[in-house]
């Protein structure tokens, strides 16, 4: 999308409802950006336990490239972040996640 | 000082034989027995692909040990997997500690929801059919943004 297409979330709240009236198929697809709301898997799902040997959980963690999906794309809170973190790099060692991959 | 708790995992080239993986378990018993330490579980994952190559192996034999013992004793260990030549990869990891953590925010969760259910007049344990039933389908689950596999 280039720039100025998009509407600013705040500033366009008052303006959306009018746009809704207007109706937004005849602007194109101008649909207002909305974010889901991110939430810690490992806090809604009550995991305790990050666990190295546990490939399945780490794997959404670590995308195709082989980094660590960083906090503000996953959503995990800072000390569940830290442990997976931890956690990744164990099963690193032990070739159950890889360092890199191209 | 022997109420420390490690893991020992190990990696075996691909193929090795069940006689070979015994025989080197039985070299980590010895040593583990004659350390004062004890072997509390024993764990053959069996092959598996490894995300890498080790010393040009797809593929390794995954074997777990949890152990009981002294820091010394894991030194010894070490030391040991090290220089032997079959063992492609090892690491020890102290878990002892971080289990302790894990079972007490376990309990302190599970009696501090039994005395909120108590309070509210219910039955502390979760009776089966009652609330939000857990595995509701991902359409309406606004918690992730397409970041599940």
């Amino acid at each position: 999308m280039p720039f100025g297409q998009g509407r600013s979330g705040g500033g366009g709240r008052g303006k959306k409802k009018t746009d809704k009236k207007a109706g937004d198929k005849e602007k194109g697809q101008r649909r207002p950006m909305f974010r889901r709301r991110k939430v810690c898997k490992f806090c809604a799902d009550k995991i305790d336990d990050i666990n190295y040997k546990d490939v399945k959980l780490l794997g959404p963690f670590v995308p195709e490239r082989g980094k660590i999906l960083p906090r503000r794309i996953s959503g995990t809170c800072a000390m569940h972040q830290r442990k997976l973190q931890v956690a990744i790099k164990r099963a690193r060692q032990i070739a159950l996640v890889p360092y890199v991959t191209d | 000082m022997s109420d420390r708790q490690y893991e020992l995992v190990y990696i075996l080239p691909p193929d090795t034989t069940d006689q070979q993986v015994t025989d080197l378990h039985g070299q980590v018993e010895q040593v583990v027995a004659r350390m004062n330490g004890q072997i509390e579980k024993n764990e053959n994952w069996g092959r598996r692909r490894m995300a890498y190559e080790i010393g040009h192996h797809k593929e390794g034999v995954y074997i777990l040990d949890v152990i009981n013992g002294s820091g010394e004793l894991m030194k010894e260990l070490d030391r040991r997997l090290k220089v032997m030549d079959q063992v492609i990869r090892h690491m020890v990891v102290r878990v002892d500690e971080e289990k302790r953590v894990v079972d007490r925010t376990r309990t302190k969760r599970q009696t501090e929801s039994e005395r909120r259910r108590v309070k509210r007049g219910l039955p502390p344990q979760r009776q089966p059919g009652e609330g939000r039933s857990t595995d509701a389908d991902d359409d309406n689950d606004d918690r992730f943004d397409g970041m599940e596999a």
